[in-house]
């Protein structure tokens, strides 16, 4: 395993160095000390590499992540994993806002709660919570799976396009367009995976989910408001 | 007119200036329909604009260059700040931001061939990067956009420089919308939503809130493309002043800002005409922003919104520009509104020059379209090349102007080299009123 110190040689470094990293490359267990809050670590990584940040992050942690598989050990600031493409991003801790926004692709598994806005306008990410989210999560989510085993905050979907929601414990509001959709045999299969994956030993009939209702898909006006 | 059952003359009809023909039918068409008016383009209604400012030219106290001989110099370099590579261009005037999916992959193409041809860029849009248009341009602009359909690190890699999109100036604080009639296959596939239906554009980002935040998004953005990329934030002709500030305080490489009479693919015909401000009243106040911190010219500064001569492009450098971004005016170039299709503007209830229904995809010209018949209308390689030509008129003429007033380069056209013609115009731009020394609010002056 290399062992990379934060503090010492600097995030262009430390960017630059994960970035060499090939598809092939044997040096496919990276070890990140001293991270400190800093912003923008691990960002547009696109090889088959693990990354162990040891501690807490700042803003847009595992940004743009492709292939890789980054494990925070700690909490991460706002928009970890935004706009991921594929692997995986595992936070032991919290999550600030916008976790996983915009996300493509991969998996990010929140062990801690979420902030605001996790998965807001996800694109075919999972996310998987373990404990509550905030409000305006999912916003305007076009696909992927948001997975809650605890509680969702104010206005849960507001805006939905084909993302899956589903919610253990309660939903404080739903957004506009967002309503309760039948729990139906493949859905519960489809979030025994996402559950296995994310490490979470939830039973998947405990779970609701969320959907849109498709009323704002097409302009018109009683929608305009 | 017949006098009255008495003989006596009648009183003349009077329409109303308030309540015009125009007003009056779109008074009508709201009772009937109950929706507002969706339209692309920009503001049609009459702004006080680049054609109420004039150049004073050489003459005895001023030493003006031949007009065919002498060399003047185009080229601009954009990123110099920060960026490993900064953009060099031929000339400045560049193709501002337009979708595929707003426009056929046919129009892209022909984008950056013409503007290829003539060393300049082009830009993509909501949506995503297409290969007609990486293909085809020889320095490609990326947006990053709140939607961020289509975006991913490796066509930021792809990219000559990374565009944020805080907003525009036909709509500055709104977000965008491509109704479903344009939702094709493969534009449902590239913004990851389904076919056919209407997709909106997000307003703001949705992972950064405010200058601080945008500060940390580009230090992300950087460290994800080796620090190589030109940065510009675009913002809409809002508040310029301070938004300049803020883009700079963020770390932009390059500010682009857009005026109310810039184009959109589609949103409330409400916003359009009475959201932002005419880029006439923004440039000034986005040089002195620039100046107070010292960067103009470190930080480049282009200015799109009713672009459309190099007398215009002249103008928008005279006043502190480093370069001019047009949209309507290329795609005009290509053959948007073009005569030779009026029987079918007519058909759409419309005529040639007024065609602003983008977002129906029913585009005569084939060009805001991705219907399939429609799009065999247009040739990308006869697109291209009316764009070079209209690219090398624009700069043509922009140099004309500069020699006339002893520039050696367009850079060097400065304030002192205009007069305004109305006072609205000398307001606005800071340029003192024809036959005076004077404009609105110049400091030391008590009005």
């Amino acid at each position: 395993m290399q062992t990379f110190d934060l503090e010492a040689e600097g995030l262009r470094a430390l960017n630059s160095t994960l970035h060499a990293q090939a598809a092939n490359t044997n040096q496919t267990h990276w070890e990140i000390v001293n991270p400190k809050g800093s912003h923008a670590i691990a960002v547009g990584l696109d090889a088959p590499i693990e990354v162990d940040i040891k501690g807490s992050t700042g803003y847009y942690c595992a940004g743009m992540n492709k292939q890789a598989k980054v494990h925070v050990h700690g909490s991460v600031g706002p928009g970890t994993a935004e706009n991921m493409m594929s692997g995986m991003v595992i936070v032991e801790g919290d999550a600030s806002q916008y976790a996983g926004a915009t996300g493509h692709g991969g998996t990010l598994v929140i062990k801690g709660n979420a902030s605001s806005r996790c998965g807001i306008s996800m694109k075919g990410i999972d996310i998987i919570v373990h404990g509550n989210i905030g409000h305006m999560s999912a916003f305007m989510a076009q696909s992927g799976n948001l997975v809650v085993c605890g509680d969702a905050g104010e206005a849960l979907g507001d805006s939905l396009y084909e993302a899956r929601l589903f919610v253990r414990g309660s939903v404080k509001s739903l957004g506009a367009d967002c309503i309760e959709k039948e729990m139906r045999p493949e859905h519960i299969a489809i979030l025994e995976e996402l559950l296995k994956r994310g490490e979470c030993d939830a039973k998947a009939s405990e779970f609701k989910r969320y959907g849109s209702a498709r009323e704002l898909y097409t302009f018109k006006i009683d929608n305009a408001y | 007119m017949k006098d009255d059952q008495n003989g006596a003359p009648r009183t003349m009809p009077i329409q109303s200036a308030t309540f015009s023909n125009s007003v009056n039918a779109e008074i009508r068409r709201a009772a009937a329909t109950g929706i507002y008016d969706i339209r692309g383009g920009g503001a049609k209604r009459k702004l006080p604009h680049f054609d109420d400012l004039l150049f004073l030219g050489a003459s005895i106290s001023r030493y003006p260059l031949e007009g065919y001989r002498e060399k003047c110099e185009t080229s601009v370099t954009l990123g110099t700040r920060f960026a490993k590579n900064p953009i060099q261009l031929d000339i400045p005037v560049t193709i501002a931001g337009m979708s595929f999916g707003a426009l056929s992959g046919a129009a892209k193409e022909a984008l950056g061939r013409g503007a290829t041809m003539a060393g300049t860029s082009t830009t993509t849009g909501d949506g995503g990067m297409t290969e007609e248009e990486r293909g085809h341009s020889n320095k490609l602009v990326y947006q990053y956009l709140p939607s961020r359909y289509g975006m991913n690190p490796d066509d930021l890699r792809r990219a000559d420089a990374i565009e944020i999109v805080v907003g525009q100036g036909a709509k500055p604080g709104g977000g965008g919308m491509l109704l479903g009639q344009k939702i094709s296959d493969r534009v449902a596939e590239m913004r990851n939503l389904p076919k056919g239906i209407d997709q909106r554009s997000a307003c703001r980002h949705p992972d950064w809130t405010g200058p601080d935040d945008l500060e940390i998004k580009i230090l992300e953005l950087r460290e994800i493309t080796n620090w190589e990329k030109p940065i510009y934030i675009k913002v809409g002709g809002a508040r310029p002043y301070f938004d300049t500030t803020l883009a700079l305080k963020a770390g932009a490489d390059v500010v682009v800002l857009d005026g109310m009479q810039g184009g959109t693919a589609a949103t409330q015909d409400v916003f359009i005409e009475h959201v932002g401000q005419p880029i006439l009243a923004c440039i000034r106040e986005a040089v002195r922003a620039l100046q107070d911190l010292d960067m103009h010219r470190e930080v480049q500064l282009i200015v799109s919104g009713g672009i459309r001569t190099g007398a215009d492009v002249a103008k928008a450098m005279a006043l502190g520009a480093d370069a001019v971004a047009i949209g309507t005016a290329a795609l005009i170039a290509l053959g948007d509104n073009d005569p030779k299709w009026e029987a079918e503007y007519n058909a759409l209830g419309t005529t040639a020059g007024a065609y602003d229904d983008w977002h129906e995809g029913q585009d005569p010209a084939g060009i805001t379209t991705q219907d399939p018949e429609l799009m065999k209308r247009f040739d990308p390689i006869e697109g291209g090349r009316r764009l070079n030509n209209y690219l090398k008129v624009m700069t043509l003429e922009a140099q004309t102007i500069a020699r006339a007033c002893g520039k050696n380069h367009l850079h060097n056209l400065e304030p002192e080299d205009l007069c305004a013609l109305t006072m609205e115009a000398a307001a606005m731009a800071k340029i003192p009123l024809a036959g005076t020394d004077w404009y609105p609010g110049k400091p030391g002056t008590s009005y």
